[in-house]
């Protein structure tokens, strides 16, 4: 079961905070379908807060297809977002970040970078 | 359900109002934070609410009824100094609670305390601040109540005892849906917990709805000092710069102005951004959506 974290000072919003961090363990692997959720008891026990919250975040989850709620058991996971494991685009991707790497260019410098590359592929999309 | 309702509601101390045309209505299940500055009228409005104290003008009511008599049994209250008897054992206070109360809840009591480690043998003046105000919370948990009202739970706690009896209260709505009123001067430790404002200045009510309406509905406009930006909105509060003017405004719709930007707001700017302006006041409308309980 994963454990949720709150970061009081990041100015996202709590509920928000709690999709994130499912998430991620979704696109991790720590989740797979059929993992249960704390509850919103459990989550409340541990973080001191609303647990309407807890439930706004799960009724989040469960309309964007990723979680289920079943009355009186809990809430499950239902897929899965870990990307398909692909060794040519890793090999590929590591080749680009060593030739970064020795152009000179920082890790934040290459971040930079992906998300540019990023944001101008969604341009083109749009 | 309306768990709490006011309309009208005035409270006057020989001739000093302490409250003055208050009008509220706040949904079962929410947990809110009272707010204000000292002498705002926090305390009245909850002893009003707990039937210890009748209104002079206007009416209050909790689920629909006057807070007296069999009502009171849906209602829990711990004042601002957290009464208990100081000579009575942890567990004796345990037991005054359930001869009260038709509903208490004697076990979960007991269960709680042990969990924090407040033995039960301990007299109440050999306690800590933090574990008095985790047994008087308890203790009004325990009362199975509907609604429970808490005059500054954290005021004169540490961190850690803040924590725990937050998560405490936390878990109890969990379990039972109940509404919460609860009054503080800690601002940024409400806005995890509570989901309702209602902000109170000079015994009115400034600001009152679910924080995330109200959130939605305020934004620090920041531009080019002497202009000003288009659009539809109530100016709060103002700062300005030779270069540059702030705006902290309730937006009837989003403000689209180029030159100037709209950025969010946390619960503690708006709070501080109506405090600082206490005379710009704005009645709620009616809140009438439900919400689902909590399972």
């Amino acid at each position: 079961m994963i454990d949720f974290t709150l970061d009081r000072k990041s100015g996202t919003a709590t509920y928000a905070q709690l999709i994130q961090q499912v998430e991620h363990a979704l696109r991790l692997g720590l989740l797979m379908p059929g993992d249960q959720l704390p509850t919103a008891k459990q989550v409340v026990g541990r973080l001191a807060i609303n647990p309407n919250t807890v439930l706004r975040a799960y009724r989040e989850l469960e309309a964007r297809g990723l979680v289920e709620a079943l009355p009186g058991l809990g809430t499950f996971v239902r897929r899965s977002l870990v990307a398909p494991h692909d060794p040519e685009l890793e090999a590929s991707l590591g080749e680009w970040v060593a030739t970064a790497r020795e152009a000179g260019l920082g890790d934040d410098d290459m971040r930079s970078l992906l998300e540019f590359a990023l944001s101008g592929h969604r341009r083109e999309i749009a | 359900m309306i768990a709490l309702e006011a309309a009208g509601l005035g409270k006057r101390y020989r001739d000093t109002w302490a409250l003055r045309e208050v009008f509220l209505s706040v949904p079962q299940g929410r947990v809110v934070a009272l707010v204000g500055p000292n002498g705002a009228g926090k305390s009245t409005l909850m002893r009003v609410a707990v039937g210890l104290s009748r209104p002079t003008t206007g009416r209050l009511r909790v689920f629909g009824e006057e807070p007296y008599g069999e009502t009171l049994e849906r209602v829990a209250y711990v004042a601002q100094d957290k009464p208990l008897y100081d000579e009575f054992t942890v567990g004796e206070m345990i037991r005054v609670g359930e001869r009260l109360n038709p509903r208490f809840d004697a076990k979960g009591a007991t269960r709680r305390l042990n969990d924090l480690n407040v033995p039960g043998r301990a007299r109440v003046h050999t306690l800590s601040g933090g574990q008095r105000a985790q047994v008087a919370i308890t203790l009004a948990v325990a009362k199975r109540a509907d609604l429970i009202v808490l005059d500054e739970p954290l005021a004169s706690l540490d961190p850690l005892a803040r924590h725990e009896v937050m998560e405490g209260l936390m878990m109890a709505v969990a379990d039972t849906g109940m509404t919460v009123l609860l009054s503080s001067h800690v601002i940024a430790e409400l806005e995890e917990v509570c989901d309702h404002l209602v902000l109170l200045s000079r015994g009115r009510v400034q600001v009152a709805g679910d924080i995330e309406e109200i959130l939605q509905g305020h934004r620090l406009l920041v531009g080019p000092a002497g202009t000003v930006p288009g659009g539809s909105y109530e100016v709060i509060g103002e700062h300005r710069t030779e270069r540059q003017t702030s705006l902290l405004a309730r937006l009837s719709d989003p403000v689209h102005d180029p030159r100037w930007t709209a950025r969010e707001l946390s619960l503690q700017d708006v709070v501080l951004g109506y405090m600082r302006s206490p005379d710009v006041t704005h009645y709620p409308p009616p809140v009438l959506a439900e919400r689902g309980d909590v399972a």
